[in-house]
């Protein structure tokens, strides 16, 4: 019944440019059996956040401390059972025929104002699907590691209460079958990212990025509301499955905004320029939470608006042309940067910005990307993780030194977290056989047959990649040793190191994914089937040069930090270009040129002009008043016989004002 | 008839002159008396004219307002002049700004 009206409304609109139209999400309602169960995929660790943060401050003081104590393992249970719906629901939509693999659940109606209702309702399709394992999987496996690196963390327990805070709103996000819901797991997200990097509150350095990331985010979220309320008065509706359908029928100038708006918003969470600059700030949270949010899950948020919303960027061309440029600017922008850091997290946080600009280039490239930014984004997920928890266990080790300058020869010393990180390394640069190789190789193939230009710089971005990584690579675990005294590395506990050696296996394996084409066939439903532009060369000579480029890179960072000898302190005496990018490429002094100073300029003109104009104004005029009261109260001079000469006066005017009107 | 309102008009100014010029409480309680009395004379005067007893009984009128005045005009300048020693009105001029 659904199927078929959903089949006659397909028929009845006027094609798409190009002779693709995005395709219409139309879940099918109330199937029952496991699919019921879906809203327990974001409940669990709801509950396990209510749970930690909401109830146990009113518990008796020994409950309390036993949930102190212990509060972690509640934490990380709620995500691994989240896990294993996930599974369970993959499972079973793998069960379904291709075309039964959309699946809604209604859950309560939100809110009803006048003619506009929202719903509480669920989604889970192929592309929710596959977050769903990313999220859960991947979020677990940190939950686990988090419990052996903030062992000695005596708030531990709302540590946990926040990470279920996460990955509760983003499953939120990722799950909602309408843009106000996943405007509600955007929020939620961006709270508990706030509270995550800000959780060493006492450094005033983690407040202040904490406070960063959570304004520039703002921005971000201005898109994305306005979006939503543009779609309000146009559709009347924000459910995915309604604003497909009517996408077409909408003016283009209406469809190219609400695109550049979708994209502010993607801007905002996934750190493209020019939102850019909260990210390696952002850095100062607690390594899993750099892993967790800022590296493979919410940032890519952006990435999923971007192919969640194809329906609305397959119409608008100008504003999938922005996606693209911006995507190409930060893929370039974020490797520049990761090449110029000495801090090994920043360093790590240039290459996910750089990273989320090959997703966002794919998914600028409509049907023809979408599904390898979702592939790129999921083999991302697994090596960005490894390589974040790899490089907490190297702090770890190393009393929290984050100054690669200060590391060297690591790989002895560690031996797990040296192996699973290089399995980490290999994948990133595109090392053939590696998920990354598969993933990245994709991506620029499809860039080069859509766009020569942006093609060539996402060649160049993977050579750049390959020289920031090996460089990283080279200054943690090999090259001579420069610890500070009184350091002594040592590998990690159990705890931390089986996430790494499972995130090392997926970063390795990741590839299978595209086993005949599997993740395209398997998406084409949400994302719409791509008309193959042929390649301007052969698939197998781009492969080639891409990976001669990254060979190049390995072998630039080679001869300019393995074979050198690598100074304790950063040398100043560096180039133009170098100094640039240690002051990542002057986004904070360009933010604060175009933005902060032109606000406080604003801001500064508005307070003076209410203290001279309006204090003047009002103090003015009650200065007068006061003045000439002042000096009418003269007139009360005491004196009986003045009184009686103005009573005199005033009687004699008297009499002349009564003659003069009688008379005149 | 003439003569009698020109001789009110000159007690009246007469008693205006040492109320605004004269120091003494007792001197200006007199020449407020003269003023009471330059209007008594108007008045009677006037209903002599007209030939009715209003101005006369407006004259009554004054009259006991002018007794009741100066019982509690003495009283009160009995009183300052017991604190302070001095019948002048100027020094009284405690009650200003």
């Amino acid at each position: 019944m659904n199927l078929l009206s959903h089949t006659v409304l397909l028929a009845a609109l006027p094609m798409a440019e190009g002779g693709h139209h995005a395709p219409v999400v139309a879940p099918d309602m109330g199937f029952g059996g496991v699919f019921d169960l879906l809203w327990l995929v974001i409940g669990l660790p709801l509950l396990g956040a209510v749970l930690l943060l909401g109830v146990t401050p009113f518990l008796p003081a020994p409950a309390r401390a036993a949930v102190d104590k212990h509060g972690h393992l509640l934490g990380t249970a709620t995500a691994v059972a989240s896990f294993v719906l996930s599974l369970v629901l993959f499972l079973a939509l793998l069960g379904r025929d291709a075309d039964q693999r959309q699946v809604g659940q209604q859950l309560w109606t939100w809110f009803e104002t006048g003619s506009i209702t929202v719903g509480m309702d669920l989604l889970y399709d192929q592309l929710a699907a596959l977050f769903l394992l990313l999220i859960t999987g991947v979020g677990s496996l940190i939950h686990v590691y988090a419990i052996g690196y903030m062992a000695h963390d005596p708030r531990r327990r709302r540590f946990f209460g926040y990470l279920n805070l996460f990955v509760a709103a983003m499953l939120t996000l990722i799950l909602s079958a309408n843009f106000v819901g996943l405007f509600l797991g955007w929020e939620g997200v961006g709270l508990a990212s706030y509270l995550l990097i800000g959780f060493w509150q006492h450094k005033p350095s983690a407040a202040a990025a904490a406070k960063k990331a959570f304004v520039i985010n703002r921005v971000g979220d201005i898109g994305l509301s306005l979006a939503i309320a543009l779609m309000f008065a146009t559709f009347g509706t924000t459910d995915f499955g309604a604003v497909s359908e009517l996408a077409g029928e909408a003016e283009q100038a209406t469809l190219t905004t609400l695109g550049l708006l979708l994209l502010l918003g993607a801007c905002g969470k996934s750190a493209q320029v020019p939102l850019q600059a909260w990210l390696l700030d952002a850095m100062e949270g607690p390594t899993p939470v750099s892993a967790l949010i800022h590296a493979a899950t919410m940032v890519t948020a952006g990435v999923y608006l971007v192919v969640r919303a194809n329906f609305i960027f397959e119409l608008a061309p100008i504003a999938q042309t922005a996606v693209v440029v911006v995507a190409t600017v930060t893929l370039l922008w974020g490797a520049i940067l990761g090449c110029a850091k000495d801090d090994i997290k920043k360093a790590l946080a240039g290459s996910t910005m750089s990273q989320i600009g090959y997703m966002m280039l794919a998914a600028g490239l409509g049907p023809v990307g979408y599904p390898f930014a979702i592939f790129h984004l999921l083999t991302h997920g697994f090596f960005k993780a490894n390589m974040f928890l790899g490089a907490g266990s190297v702090m770890h080790g190393m009393n929290d030194d984050v100054d690669m300058r200060h590391y060297g020869a690591l790989n002895k010393a560690m031996p797990v977290t040296f192996l699973t990180f290089a399995m980490g390394y290999l994948a990133i640069i595109g090392f053939p056989g590696f998920s990354g190789f598969w993933s990245k190789d994709k991506i620029i193939e499809s860039a080069l047959s859509e766009n020569l230009v942006v093609g060539v710089l996402a060649v160049l971005g993977a050579g750049i990649t390959a020289f920031y990584m090996t460089r990283l690579m080279l200054l943690t675990f090999f090259t001579a040793k420069r610890w500070e005294t009184g350091v002594h590395p040592h590998e990690s506990p159990k705890v931390m190191t089986v996430p790494l050696v499972v995130l090392a296996a997926l970063s390795v394996l990741g590839g299978v994914l595209l086993l005949g084409d599997w993740i395209v066939t398997w998406l084409e439903p949400v994302t719409g089937h791509a008309e193959h532009h042929e390649p301007p060369l052969p698939a197998i000579a781009i492969t080639l040069i891409i990976t001669a480029v990254v060979a190049l890179g390995v072998a630039a960072a080679w001869f300019l930090v393995g074979k050198r000898e690598v100074p304790r302190e950063a040398p100043r005496d560096v180039s133009f270009a170098t100094r640039a990018a240690r002051a990542d490429l002057y986004g904070d002094a360009i933010n604060d040129a175009v933005v902060v100073r032109p606000a406080a300029g604003l801001v500064g003109g508005l307070a003076l002009f209410d203290r001279v104009g309006v204090d003047g104004a009002v103090e003015g005029g009650s200065a007068a008043v006061g003045g000439l009261s002042n000096s009418m109260r003269r007139l009360q001079n005491g004196f009986v016989r003045s009184y009686a000469l103005s009573l005199l006066g005033g009687a004699l005017l008297v009499v002349l004002a009564l003659l003069a009107v009688n008379l005149g | 008839m003439t003569q009698y309102v020109v001789l009110s008009a000159i007690l009246f100014t007469i008693g205006c002159v040492g109320v605004l010029v004269r120091r003494n409480a007792i001197v200006v309680f007199m020449c407020v008396e003269l003023m009471l009395n330059a209007c008594n004379l108007a008045f009677v005067a006037f209903a002599h004219q007209h030939g009715n007893l209003d101005g006369q009984i407006a004259a009554f009128f004054v009259m006991v307002v002018a007794a009741a005045e100066v019982v509690i005009g003495l009283a009160i300048i009995m009183t300052i002049f017991r604190t302070r020693r001095s019948a002048s009105v100027d020094d009284a001029s405690l009650l200003k700004y």
